[in-house]
């Protein structure tokens, strides 16, 4: 038997969330964005009355006021929507504790056993729908099919406060004629090399001959000829099996461009900080260090470096980020942001080979001192012990980069692992 | 003491916890400081509020034989729909 799979997406999830807290803006356009003095100035969101105005995710606040000069901006309440996030999981655990969110807004749900105690998948998806708007006063998008992929394209096929069934009969029709781009893992480039070789379609790229797909684009060829094919057989995440962490890093928009290796190198250690303090947290320690640098012409790279020991101490994570930088900036541009992150992780009592060139000691004191300005942060605020370098510019900074509400975790689709290629597609033929 | 937020009035509320973890209100200070005793709670339950701007578990109380919407949110405070 096939699969019952949901796909559930809160539409203008943090515009929506806002505009029930703020009933004086109905009929408005709204659109969640950052603080314009911090520069964290994007629009997040915006509710659909703003996106009929031309308003876009990701523009800049400045831009966004320009395209529709009534739109009402609220800064985010990342605290709140995690709430309401919590409170649409709950209602979803009703009906299934398969349930794998993707982002903090979206969810699939295996409904395939409560599909067998006599309720159809129309009602399911409805019973949620009309219990998320009753019950949080938000709409859902929801898309129902056998299979993940068609169940997130049902869900975006129709918004707002929709629901579309994709099934064997009628995926030809709905599913084939859209545009490649439409696909899940078709991003702007692949859709445009896909273009260029005439799969204009995700019917043409089901078509295709899978090999021809593996030698144009490679193993992602296979995926995608599968995805397109409704063949995906990845199971929905059973609720509570947390990801494994497999890196810890920060990054940060700073309040003013970077300069000079000065101001970056301040900044480094901040991020330094917040990472190692968080990778003692969770009792790890790392072997990758990399770092990542956005300059103000919005060019970005991101650099890594192996090293033998692994490490929790902020000196030795910023040593190296600022190592790495150094290696490889030209200061063509100032800098607009920047990212440290650690990876390869393991438990912090993980035994390692020292070598003749590192003094252990001297590690070990820096690991309590670390310890030290962390116990005393966690009593007295982040500002209580600070290094001297932080004074050059208490502005820059002014950060605490270790806020909770710097960070969103992002997911990837093959996080879980990659059941496309590995899986035996018994149900489907290629047509 | 109670504080407006938006269309939101916040109220200090009494109430009691039954052995086995149920709330209930018992009684609340209105605005003006005048206490009200609840006479009967006639619905519990999750909903959202367009009038108030917010959700969370609805008491519909009985309060001089009037009903009234009284609202507890996740951030364990209590509020009404301002009129």
């Amino acid at each position: 038997m096939d699969r019952i799979i949901l796909h559930s997406d809160m539409n203008c999830f943090y515009a929506s969330v806002e505009m029930l807290h703020h009933p004086e803006f109905i009929g408005m356009p709204l659109a969640v964005g950052g603080d314009p003095q911090a520069r964290h100035g994007i629009v997040l969101t915006a509710n659909y009355l703003a996106k009929k105005h031309g308003v876009k995710t990701g523009m800049a606040l400045w831009q966004a006021r320009q395209t529709c000069p009534d739109l009402i901006f609220v800064p985010p309440r990342m605290d709140l929507y995690l709430r309401f996030s919590h409170l649409a999981r709950e209602i979803y655990r009703d009906y299934t504790d398969r349930i794998e969110p993707f982002g903090i807004d979206e969810a699939w749900l295996d409904v395939t056993s409560c599909a067998e105690n006599m309720l159809k998948p129309m009602e399911i998806a409805e019973r949620i729908s009309d219990r998320i708007r009753y019950e949080l006063g938000l709409t859902v998008s929801i898309g129902i099919s056998w299979n993940k992929i068609f169940a997130k394209f049902g869900s975006d096929y129709k918004k707002p406060d929709a629901i579309t069934q994709i099934t064997r009969e009628n995926y030809r029709d709905l599913v084939w004629s859209a545009p490649a781009g439409d696909l899940l893992y078709v991003g702007r480039s692949t859709s445009r090399k896909l273009h260029t070789l005439g799969f204009h379609t995700i019917g043409d790229i089901a078509l295709a001959d899978p090999n021809l797909l593996e030698r144009i684009f490679g193993k992602i060829g296979l995926v995608l000829s599968a995805f397109a094919r409704g063949e995906d057989q990845t199971p929905v995440a059973v609720d509570g099996d947390a990801s494994p962490i497999k890196s810890i890093g920060n990054s940060t928009t700073t309040p003013r461009d970077l300069c000079n290796n000065e101001d970056v190198s301040l900044v480094i250690y901040l991020l330094s900080e917040s990472v190692a303090a968080r990778l003692r947290e969770n009792h790890f320690a790392g072997r990758v260090i990399g770092m990542s640098v956005r300059d103000n012409g919005l060019y970005t790279f991101t650099r890594q470096h192996r090293i033998s020991i692994p490490t929790n101490i902020s000196d030795e994570i910023a040593r190296h980020s600022m190592q790495l930088f150094l290696d490889n900036y030209t200061w063509k541009h100032p800098i607009r942001s920047i990212g440290v992150r650690v990876s390869d992780l393991v438990p912090d009592h993980y035994c390692y080979q020292p070598d003749l060139f590192t003094d252990i000691r001297k590690r070990d004191k820096q690991l309590k001192a670390d310890i030290a300005v962390e116990s005393l942060r966690s009593r007295f605020g982040h500002d209580a012990v600070l290094r001297g370098r932080m004074y050059f510019d208490r502005i820059l900074s002014g950060l605490d980069a270790k806020a909770e509400d710097h960070m969103i975790h992002p997911h990837s689709y093959f996080e879980k692992g990659n059941q496309v290629l590995n899986s035996e597609n018994k149900e489907t033929k290629h047509v | 003491m109670s504080e407006r937020v938006g269309s939101k009035i916040y109220i200090d509320v009494g109430a009691t916890f039954s052995a086995e973890g149920i709330l209930r209100p018992k009684y609340l200070i209105w605005e003006d400081g005048r206490k009200f005793e609840i006479d009967r709670i006639t619905k519990i339950e999750r909903c959202a509020t367009r009038k108030g701007g917010g959700a969370g578990i609805m008491y519909l109380c009985m309060i001089w034989g009037k009903p009234v919407r009284l609202f507890y949110e996740e951030n364990y405070r209590w509020f009404l729909e301002a009129e």
